[in-house]
């Protein structure tokens, strides 16, 4: 399958990205890594008369430690991210959710902003943002506005960016003390999308747990916060009879669809299997760092 | 290369030599089809059908025609003249088969491009020459084609319901063929019998899926008149064949050679239109001519298989003597059955596998479809009714409580009752019997490797108590390889004294250049670096048949065999009249013929070969004909019995339902294995398929026929990661039938893993009476055993 | 119609040059345009793994790349493995080890072996059979290429896989 003819744009800093893409939206799009929209294009579904690709702009690929929070540029690769001892220590559940991401060649191109903007539902990074909490930036000639990552994705492959605006940073609030966190995920196969997967992050107060954050992936049409679920380990506390709450308010509160992979049913058991092992491990990470 | 890889008698076969093949394929040297580049090359893209079941009313291709870049464009109506369909039973049943199998057989040809109707998403409907792959895609959108959608029938029972359409008018229904056979008295038995139980089995639509996608080059030569086709083909003759017919020319002026394929597996095991289409275009346009599939392009339109569905009943005995089977199945053959009966031909006949049963009838209905081609793929309606039947013989251990493997034992033919008369007849019209092995044996040792039942069961009850769950799955079967109808060799002793081989065989990955030299090396006595060896290649061998059914080893080496003996009496008439010593006299050894006891009296091949020349001052003497050069076709008498058992543990994850696989083991018996470590590549490759064909591959349909597992990110193949332990016993009982005694062993490995999967995981799911009659094995439906909630409180 | 642009990079030690428009993939123009077929398509989503190559020290899915971007890289292929008529070690590896058959899916498997051994020093066993599931092989079973990669990364660090403190 051969992608339809399109003229390729390289800008080569930040200003002249979002000029290019202000000029052709909406029928231009951005290429990050390529690994999820390259094949689109190879199939024909993506047909962007015009691709603005970012590869050529090294202002977007950074990792700051801005305090109490990260600031990673968008095109920062998921193999940078993955190496990277900063986000393994500060912000960890950021690296425990990169190590899923399909392959290492994968990753050599795959960005956190591509994953992120793309917005597939079984990807790991919007869930991931999604439980922190995470701002994302986005930015057009208009100037910069923020995104809470809750009012960021809005169903399959769609998010709220404008079709003027490039995501251009996340903002990671970092882990903070006596917490812990864990991606746990099941795919058919190692690398594969997830059937379900859950980012958990645990704050814990003596017996009581003072912050609890928990985001599944492939169980909708975006990635979501397991509020009910959430509630189940405030009220009960970081304990195995909670934790079993958790992942039965999990499985009630996601509302999957079937498909060849698993059916609906399935995916709904997962999601909370997924949430009680990810607890688990965040707390007994939690427990460490105590 | 050197002497030093001779074994101890002094032979190659026997000894794992490594690959001549290898050192060109780890370079990145080897030639695959789409790395064909030939001047003034033109390549060509198919408009193919996204409905399942349409009329077609028109192709508007003007639009096309006068795109830049554009050579040519054509719809089936536009060749409908000029290219007749491609028959449809491309392998012919031999008459003996039809005496004794009772059949009722209607196969459609298959257009190379429909004009009237498509029938499956991905047929072609026209196709378009371009300057570039990437042009030819563009035109293709400019094609305007009028469809009338029909109503698709998305599964064999769709196509066999009252009131369906036919998806060829002309056959009057939707049974390709009806087949029947059985020995003793199935229905009597069964009524007699202290027990029976029924159940239906279904094995599910998957496929070869090799990773080098089809391709087909042609060149044609108007000096010569003559076509040169290279194709990413298991049967080279094949497509010479069908090429030579629909052009009218003779088959000599049409070359077809598979180059380096990157698997087949079997899917590519058959003609398809574009091997014909891309020839008649070379010709045509004067031009060579390139076609190189992509993975969509794959997926929807190489062959599919398996896609069966068996309602089995089977008698027993209070000890699990099973005294009947029968069985009525369906093959969901889709629109076209490219190599007709052959896959339930396969399975009538082996259904009865390693045991010893007195009663059995089956008959199966080969459905057509609006799905995608069905055809042979390693294991070739094996798999499928393997599963019913290790299926089967499970649940009667089950009603009996009685061990599996007991019962397994207590129905098996043992090695002294070889050779045995199954009291059917195979697909090459002979009466069947197994020539050799010992099933008990082979089962043992798959126990035995895995640590033995007792401890096994152990294990099981220990586990159990701490709320895990391991089962053990067995499955069994005997397989009939080598298959005629014949191979082709040819031999000849170059005049710089080199020993060339080369026959119809054709190659995908299986080694055959070393193998078979390592045979004619240890034919001629001479080093294995003085052998060359040609497969694929239809002017190098005059009559070949190609690579299918786990074959070549056999039928190759026994023409390479008959093609060498004839030379060697010309050989040895030559030496002996130079050297003056009678014929008796002579033996083969280092690299020429010498008197037997006296070292100095000897004469190489090279000698021999300029003494052997025609025309003046030549050496042979009167009434020896010049050359040394014999073309051999050899037809086995019958089929040769490999056989295999397998056995797994596995784990199931309660809360998931995820399927571990702890051990996998095969006891393999091939008979004399040529290459030892190509013979346990090839059954580790294959269990490793079979292993996805029980797991994650699926070709999945919906109610409109439309494939939902178009790409690789949802048809699922095994990677390193899905890989258990495995562990492959090779024993090797010869086989009585040929020369060396071989055996096939090409498509073993992916016949029991499907069933012994389902079986482990039955086993572990004792406990809720589980059963499993379906392939692939979900997760999803095991963990569905364990209740709704993963973390309730009351525990089994 | 879109203009055809001149891409060079360095392919195997050596700048190389060719027009592509913006939409060839790079695979294509290593293949068609370079005439380096080594590098083979599989599936053209991403997913096979068969058209790997090496690009600025990375593997990387040749298929999911355009040439245009590949602009001034330095690409390694299969071509570039061999030393001359010396095989690399890998490959004499594979060659002893059985990791291949039909061959197809073997240049990929190799540019992936290289990268994920020499991007970890400190590669386990298991580390192996996870790197190595990024490509795929339909003929193998995997054994042969997963031991060969083993004693590859065996050779380069001069210990056991599995001996390592672990992947972190």
């Amino acid at each position: 399958m051969k992608p339809a003819p399109f003229t390729h744009l390289a800008p080569t800093s930040i200003p002249e990205a979002l000029a290019m893409l202000g000029e052709h939206a909406p029928d231009a799009r951005v290429l990050a890594g390529g690994q999820s929209l390259v094949p689109m294009m190879n199939f024909r579904l993506a047909r962007p008369a015009v691709l603005i690709d970012l590869n050529r702009v090294p202002d977007l690929a950074y990792i700051r430690d801005n305090g109490d929070v990260l600031a990673i540029g968008a095109m920062t690769r998921e193999r940078t991210i993955e190496n990277s001892e900063l986000v393994h220590d500060a912000a960890p559940l950021i690296h425990q959710a990169t190590i899923h991401i399909g392959h290492l060649p994968i990753r050599s191109r795959g960005t956190i902003g591509g994953s992120i903007a793309n917005a597939d539902p079984a990807a790991e990074y919007p869930a991931a943002v999604l439980a922190l909490d995470c701002i994302l930036v986005a930015s057009s000639v208009r100037g910069n506005r923020r995104i809470a990552a809750a009012d960021f994705f809005d169903g399959v492959l769609s998010t709220t960016l404008e079709p003027d605006e490039i995501l251009t940073e996340i903002i990671v609030p970092k882990l903070p003390p006596l917490s812990g966190s864990a991606f746990v995920e099941i795919a058919r196969r190692h690398g594969d999308f997830a059937l379900a997967g859950v980012a958990a992050q645990i704050t814990l107060d003596g017996d009581n747990v003072s912050d609890v954050r928990l985001a599944a992936c492939g169980v909708g049409p975006a990635p979501m916060r397991l509020v009910t679920a959430e509630a189940a380990i405030r009220a009960g506390g970081p304990t195995g009879d909670a934790f079993d709450d958790a992942a039965r308010a999990a499985a009630a509160e996601v509302d999957p669809d079937g498909d060849v992979h698993a059916t609906a049913a399935y995916r709904r058991r997962l999601a909370g299997v997924m949430t009680r092992r990810a607890l688990a491990k965040a707390t007994e990470q939690a427990r460490r760092a105590s | 290369m050197d002497d030093n890889i001779r074994g101890e008698s002094g032979g190659y076969i026997g000894q794992s030599v490594p690959r001549r093949e290898d050192k060109r394929l780890l370079l990145g040297e080897g030639t695959f089809v789409a790395d064909i580049q030939l001047p003034g090359m033109v390549h060509v893209a198919f408009a193919r059908s996204n409905l399942a079941h349409a009329e077609i009313t028109s192709v508007g291709l003007d639009a096309v025609r006068a795109m830049d870049g554009v050579i040519y464009a054509a719809s089936g109506a536009d060749l409908a003249d000029e290219l007749p369909p491609i028959n449809g039973m491309q392998v012919v049943t031999p008459q003996g088969w039809r005496d004794r199998v009772d059949t009722d057989i209607l196969i459609p040809d298959q257009p190379l491009i429909p004009h009237d109707k498509v029938r499956y998403v991905g047929e072609a409907y026209a196709m378009v020459v371009a300057d570039s792959r990437y042009i030819a895609e563009d035109a293709l959108e400019l094609i305007n084609p009028e469809f009338v959608p029909l109503q698709p029938l998305p599964d064999a029972q769709s196509a066999l319901d009252e009131g369906a359409p036919l998806v060829h008018e002309h056959l009057g229904r939707n049974v390709a063929a009806f087949l029947h056979t059985k020995k003793g008295d199935g229905a009597a038995a069964m009524e007699t019998a202290p027990h029976r139980l029924r159940r239906q089995f279904t094995h599910h639509r998957y496929a070869a899926m090799p990773l080098e996608c089809r391709g087909v080059v042609a060149d044609y030569d108007s000096r010569t008149d003559t076509l040169t086709i290279w194709s990413s083909t298991q049967v080279v003759h094949w497509v010479r064949r069908e090429v030579a017919t629909a052009l009218g020319m003779p088959e000599e002026r049409v070359r077809c050679v598979a180059p380096d394929v990157g698997g087949g597996f079997g899917g590519k095991g058959h003609v398809y239109p574009e091997d014909i289409l891309i020839a008649y275009l070379a010709r045509r346009l004067r031009r060579p001519v390139k076609w190189v599939e992509d993975r969509h392009e794959h997926i929807l339109n190489a062959a599919h298989s398996r896609d069966n569905v068996y309602d089995v009943e089977i008698g027993f005995d209070d000890s699990g003597r099973i005294l009947a089977v029968t069985s009525s199945f369906l093959v969901d053959s889709g629109a076209y059955t490219p190599v007709g009966a052959g896959i339930a031909g396969n399975s009538i006949a082996h259904m009865l596998g390693p045991y010893d049963i007195a009663n059995y009838e089956t008959d199966c209905k080969i459905v057509l479809t609006n799905r995608t081609p069905n055809a042979p793929y390693r294991g070739a309606g094996r798999p499928e009714v393997g599963f019913a039947m290790e299926r089967a013989v499970d649940l009667v251990a089950n009603a009996l409580d009685i061990d599996p493997f007991e019962v397994r034992l207590r129905n098996m033919i043992t090695a002294d009752r070889m050779p045995y008369d199954v009291g059917l007849t195979y697909r090459d019209g002979v009466p069947m019997i197994y020539d050799s092995g010992d099933y008990p044996q082979a089962l043992n040792r798959a126990l035995e490797e895995l640590g033995g039942l007792a401890a096994i069961r152990e294990r099981q009850k220990a586990a159990l108590a701490e709320g895990r769950y391991i089962g053990l799955g067995i499955g069994c079967y005997v397989e009939g390889t080598g298959v005629g109808p014949f191979e082709g060799a040819t031999v000849k002793i170059d005049p710089t004294g080199k020993i060339m081989v080369a026959t119809g065989a054709c190659a995908q990955g299986q080694g055959h250049e070393t193998v078979f030299a390592q045979i004619a090396a240890d034919l001629w006595q001479v080093p294995i670096d003085d052998v060359f060896v040609t497969v694929a290649d239809t002017a190098q061998v005059s009559q070949g048949y190609g690579t299918i059914a786990s074959r070549s080893t056999v039928t190759a080496s026994g023409a390479i065999q008959g093609a060498s003996d004839e030379i060697q009496k010309k050989v040895f008439a030559v030496a002996g009249h130079v050297l003056e010593a009678a014929e008796n006299d002579l033996e083969l050894r280092d690299g020429g013929v010498g008197v037997k006891g006296v070292p100095d009296l000897h004469m190489s091949y090279r000698d021999i070969a300029q003494a052997a020349k025609p025309g003046w001052d030549h050496k042979r003497p009167d009434g020896v004909e010049a050359g040394l050069e014999a073309t051999s076709y050899y037809v086995p008498p019958t089929v040769t019995w490999a056989y295999a058992a397998s056995a797994a543990i596995v784990e199931i994850d309660r809360e998931t339902g995820r399927v571990e696989i702890e051990h996998f083991v095969e006891v393999h018996d091939a008979g004399t294995l040529v290459n030892p470590g190509l013979a346990d590549g090839q059954v580790k490759g294959g269990l490793v398929q079979g292993i996805g064909g029980g797991l994650l591959e699926e070709l999945a349909y919906d109610d409109q026929a439309q494939l939902l597992t178009g790409s690789l990110m949802d048809y699922l193949l095994p990677t390193a990661s899905d890989v258990p332990p495995i562990t492959v016993v090779h024993m090797e009982t010869p086989s009585p039938l040929n020369a060396l005694g071989v055996k096939g062993l090409g498509e073993g490995g992916a016949i029991a893993p499907p069933v012994v999967i389902a079986n482990a995981v039955c086993d572990a799911l004792r406990p809720f009476g589980a059963e499993l009659n379906s392939t692939p094995v979900r997760w999803g439906d095991v963990a569905a055993f364990f209740g709704d909630d993963p973390y309730a409180q009351a525990e089994a | 119609m879109i203009e055809n642009q001149t891409v060079s990079f360095t392919v195997n030690g050596t700048v190389r040059s060719g027009e592509a428009e913006p939409r060839m993939l790079l695979a294509d123009f290593l293949r068609d345009r370079l005439q380096l077929t080594g590098t083979h398509v599989g599936c053209e989503h991403g997913v096979c793994g068969a058209c790997t190559v090496i690009c600025n020290g990375e593997a990387v899915r040749s298929c999911l790349m355009f040439a245009v971007q590949a602009d001034g890289a330095e690409i390694r292929t299969i071509e570039g493995l061999a030393d001359g008529a010396e095989m690399h070690p890998l490959q004499k590896l594979f060659s002893e080890h059985r990791a291949l058959q039909c061959g197809f899916c073997t240049p990929g498997m190799l540019m992936t072996a290289i990268d994920l051994v020499h991007s970890n020093p400190n590669l386990t066993s298991d580390d192996v059979r996870t790197g190595m599931s990024a490509a795929l092989c339909r003929c193998t079973g995997y054994e042969g290429i997963v031991n060969a990669v083993e004693a590859y990364a065996r050779q380069v660090y001069g210990r056991g896989a599995g001996e390592g403190e672990g992947n972190g």
